[in-house]
C-alpha cells in the first residue's frame, strides 16, 4: 500500500454550482502526490463538534503546479451541509490519497461514462485523464430536473456530454439507463463506468452486463476511518467483504454481489 | 526528554501510548502515514480460529461525539495471520499484540496456542468484551465464572505477557476484574465498547444490521475513566487504560487514574497522527512539571 498523509489544506474556492452543488478548491502547502480518477479524500468537517467522523469525497480536479485539489459536494445530510458553508481562508485537514482508481482506458478504448448526484466528480476527472480524443469518450449525467445539473460546458472539450432529467426539463426525458447511449450503443465501449445512487449504478452495470462490456462503478458506502482499519464500509463481492476504502471504491461489476 | 518508559508485566513499552484492536488493522495501514516505532505498541484486530465474514453492512453509525459500531470481528483467521500478515510485520520495532478471540474456550486456546509459537508477538491481549458476536464474546467477560474460566484455560496455554479485555457492560468492572487476576492474567486493558443502540427517526428503522452495537469515542471517556480508576485500586496487576481518548489531556487523566499506559481507538479514525501528538505532549506535560519518568504521575490522582 502506498503513504498515505494527513494535512491542512487552505481554501480558496467555494463556489455553488447549483442550489446543492459546491466545487471546493483547496490548496495544499506541500506538494500534491500523483491522484487517480476514482481516489478520494476523507475530510474533518471540523466546523462542527456535532460532526465527529470525516466525510469521504471523490478527488474532481488536481493541479499539480499549483498544488490545488478540487471536489464537488453534493449536500445530503448534516456534514456535507457544513461543509458548503466553509469560506475562502479556511483550513480544512485531509486524509488522502484514499482508494483505489478506475481502470484507466487504453489508447483506443471507447468509453462511457455514467455519472449522477454525487457521483459527477470523479467521472468527469476521469474524461480529462483518460487521454482520449474526445470523440472516444462519451458521458451521460443524469438528475431530476434542469435546476439539479451544473455546468459542465468547460468539459466538453473532454468528450461528448449528453444529459437526462426525469421530468424532461432539459435532455433526454427520464434516467440515465432510458438514454440512446446506453439503451442502443452499449455494445460498442470497451469500457462503461458510472457512479452514483446505487440504483442508477446497479441499473448502468446490468445493461453492460447484458452487452458483456468491461464495466466499473464507485461505490459509496457509509466509512469511518477511510483507510482500512475499521472495516466498517465492507461489501459482499466473489472475493468477500471487501474494504471500500481500501479495496474499492471502484470495482468491476463482476466481483460485486449485485443481482443485476 | 523525560523517561516515559513502562512495563505490563514483562513487556517494556518505549512509551505508554499503544493502539486499540480493531482501529489500527494489523499496523501496516498505520506504517503507510508514519514509522510505527515511534510508538508504544499495538493491538492487532481482533482473531478468530478461523475466517468469520463478520456482520452486514450497515455496520457504522455516527453519534454525538463518537460512533457504534458492528464489524462483529471480520477477520481472516489466526492461520492465514501467521502466513500472510505476521511476516510483513512482524520486524515493526514495536510490540505487536494480537488480540484472540473465540466462541468457545477451546477456541480462545487454539489461537492463543498458535500465538504462542510466534517469537515477535510478546502478549496477548483476551478479548472477553466484544459486543457484536451472538456466540463467546462479551457472554465470558460479564460474569466472573466465565471470565475465570477462560482465563483460566488460556493461562495454562500461554507462557508470555497475558492482558485480558474487560467488558463495561457489567455491574461492578472490578469484581470482574480481580477475577481474571486470581486467574492469572497479567495485566487488564479495558473498557471494550458499551452496547447502544441507534435509530433513523425518517425509515424507523436501526441504523445497525445488529440493532445494536458498540458504542466508542469521546462520548464514552467519564464512564472509561470512572472504571479504570476503579480497576486500578482492586487489582495489583498493570491496568491498560481505553475509551475515547483524543489527546495528552485525556492519556494523562487515564494515567492519574492509574493506568500504566493506554489505547487509542476510534480517535484514529479522525486522525491517525493523534498518538504521536499524545507522546510528545505527555513529555511536554513531564518537563512542565519537572517529573523525570512517566512513572511518577501513573496512579497520582491527588484527592
Ligand atoms: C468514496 C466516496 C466518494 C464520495 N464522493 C463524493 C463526491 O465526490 N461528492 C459528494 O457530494 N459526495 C460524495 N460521497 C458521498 C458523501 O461522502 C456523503 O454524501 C456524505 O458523507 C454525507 O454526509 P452528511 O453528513 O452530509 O450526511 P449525514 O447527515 O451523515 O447523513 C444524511 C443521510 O445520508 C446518508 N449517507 C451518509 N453518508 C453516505 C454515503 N457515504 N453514501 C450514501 N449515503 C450516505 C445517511 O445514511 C443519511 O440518510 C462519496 C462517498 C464515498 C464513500
Ligand atoms: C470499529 C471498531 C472495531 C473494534 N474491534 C475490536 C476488536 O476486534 N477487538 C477488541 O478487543 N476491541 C475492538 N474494538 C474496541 C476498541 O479496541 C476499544 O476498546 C473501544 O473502541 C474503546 O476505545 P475508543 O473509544 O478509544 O475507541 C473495536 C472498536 C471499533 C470502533
Ligand atoms: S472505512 Fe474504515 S475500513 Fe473502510
Amino acid at each position: 500500500m502506498g503513504k498515505k498523509l494527513v494535512s491542512d489544506f487552505l481554501v480558496t474556492e467555494n463556489i455553488a454550482l447549483n442550489k446543492t452543488n459546491f466545487l471546493i478548491r483547496l490548496a495544499s502547502d506541500i506538494k500534491l502526490p500523483s491522484i487517480s480518477p476514482g481516489q478520494f479524500v476523507n475530510i474533518d468537517i471540523n466546523k462542527s463538534n456535532e460532526i465527529f467522523l470525516r466525510r469521504p469525497f471523490s478527488v474532481f480536479e488536481v493541479d499539480y503546479t499549483n498544488n490545488l485539489l478540487s471536489i464537488i459536494v453534493k449536500i445530503l445530510g448534516r456534514g456535507s451541509k457544513k461543509l458548503t458553508e466553509i469560506q475562502p481562508g479556511e483550513k480544512l485537514s485531509l486524509i488522502y490519497p484514499l482508494g483505489k482508481h478506475f481502470t484507466i482506458p487504453d489508447k483506443k478504448d471507447k468509453i462511457l461514462a455514467v455519472g449522477g448526484g454525487s457521483g459527477l466528480a470523479p467521472m468527469l476527472f476521469l474524461a480529462r485523464e483518460s487521454g482520449l480524443p474526445p470523440e472516444n469518450v462519451d458521458i451521460v449525467i443524469g438528475a431530476r430536473s434542469v435546476a439539479d445539473l451544473v455546468d459542465v460546458d468547460s468539459y466538453r472539450k473532454y468528450g461528448n456530454i449528453q444529459f437526462t432529467t426525469e421530468d424532461g426539463s432539459t435532455g433526454t426525458k427520464g434516467f440515465v439507463t432510458d438514454h440512446h447511449l446506453l439503451k442502443n450503443e452499449m455494445g460498442k465501449y470497451d469500457k462503461v463506468y458510472a457512479c452514483g445512487p446505487d440504483a442508477m449504478m446497479k441499473a448502468v452495470s446490468s445493461m453492460a452486463k447484458k452487452a458483456g462490456v468491461f464495466c466499473e462503478v464507485s461505490l459509496e458506502n457509509l466509512m469511518a476511518c477511510g483507510f482500512g482499519v475499521c472495516l466498517c464500509c465492507i461489501e459482499p463481492t466473489v472475493k468477500g467483504n471487501l474494504c471500500v476504502c481500501t479495496e474499492g471504491p471502484v470495482f468491476n461489476i463482476n466481483d460485486l454481489k449485485w443481482q443485476i | 526528554m523525560a523517561d516515559l518508559g513502562v512495563k505490563i508485566h514483562e513487556l517494556q513499552l518505549k512509551n505508554p501510548v499503544m493502539l486499540a484492536s480493531g482501529t489500527c488493522g494489523f499496523a501496516e495501514e498505520i506504517n503507510d502515514f508514519y514509522d510505527v516505532s515511534q510508538l508504544g505498541g499495538i493491538f492487532l484486530k481482533g482473531t478468530t480460529p478461523r475466517n468469520r465474514d463478520g456482520n452486514l453492512y450497515p455496520r457504522m453509525a455516527e453519534t454525538p461525539s463518537g460512533m457504534l459500531n458492528a464489524v462483529g470481528l471480520q477477520n481472516k483467521g489466526i492461520d492465514f495471520f501467521i502466513e500472510n500478515i505476521y511476516p510483513r510485520i512482524k520486524d515493526y520495532n514495536t510490540p505487536l499484540i494480537v488480540n484472540v478471540n473465540g466462541s468457545t474456550v477451546e477456541e480462545y486456546i487454539e489461537v492463543t496456542e498458535k500465538v504462542n509459537e510466534l517469537d515477535k508477538i510478546p502478549a496477548i491481549e483476551l478479548n472477553i468484551s466484544c459486543p457484536n458476536v451472538k456466540e463467546g464474546g462479551m457472554a465470558f467477560g460479564v460474569t466472573c465464572p466465565g471470565a475465570e474460566a477462560v482465563t483460566r484455560e488460556v493461562r495454562k496455554a500461554y507462557k508470555k505477557t497475558l492482558i485480558v479485555k474487560l467488558s463495561p457492560n457489567v455491574t461492578d468492572v472490578s469484581e470482574i476484574a480481580r477475577a481474571v487476576e486470581g486467574q492469572g492474567a497479567d495485566s487488564v486493558s479495558l473498557v471494550n465498547t458499551f452496547v447502544g443502540m441507534a435509530i433513523d427517526a425518517e425509515t424507523r428503522r436501526p441504523l445497525l444490521s445488529t440493532v445494536t452495537g458498540g458504542l466508542s469515542g469521546p462520548a464514552i471517556k467519564p464512564i472509561a475513566l470512572r472504571m479504570v480508576w476503579q480497576v486500578a485500586k482492586a487489582v495489583k496487576i498493570p491496568v491498560i487504560g481505553i475509551g475515547g481518548i483524543m489527546n495528552t489531556a485525556d492519556a494523562i487523566e487515564f494515567l492519574l487514574a492509574g493506568a500504566s499506559a493506554v489505547q487509542v481507538g476510534t480517535a484514529l479514525f479522525k486522525d491517525p497522527l493523534i498518538p504521536l501528538q499524545i507522546i510528545k505532549g505527555i513529555n511536554e506535560y513531564l518537563e512542565k512539571y519537572k517529573m523525570e519518568s512517566v512513572k511518577q504521575i501513573i496512579g497520582g490522582l491527588q484527592m
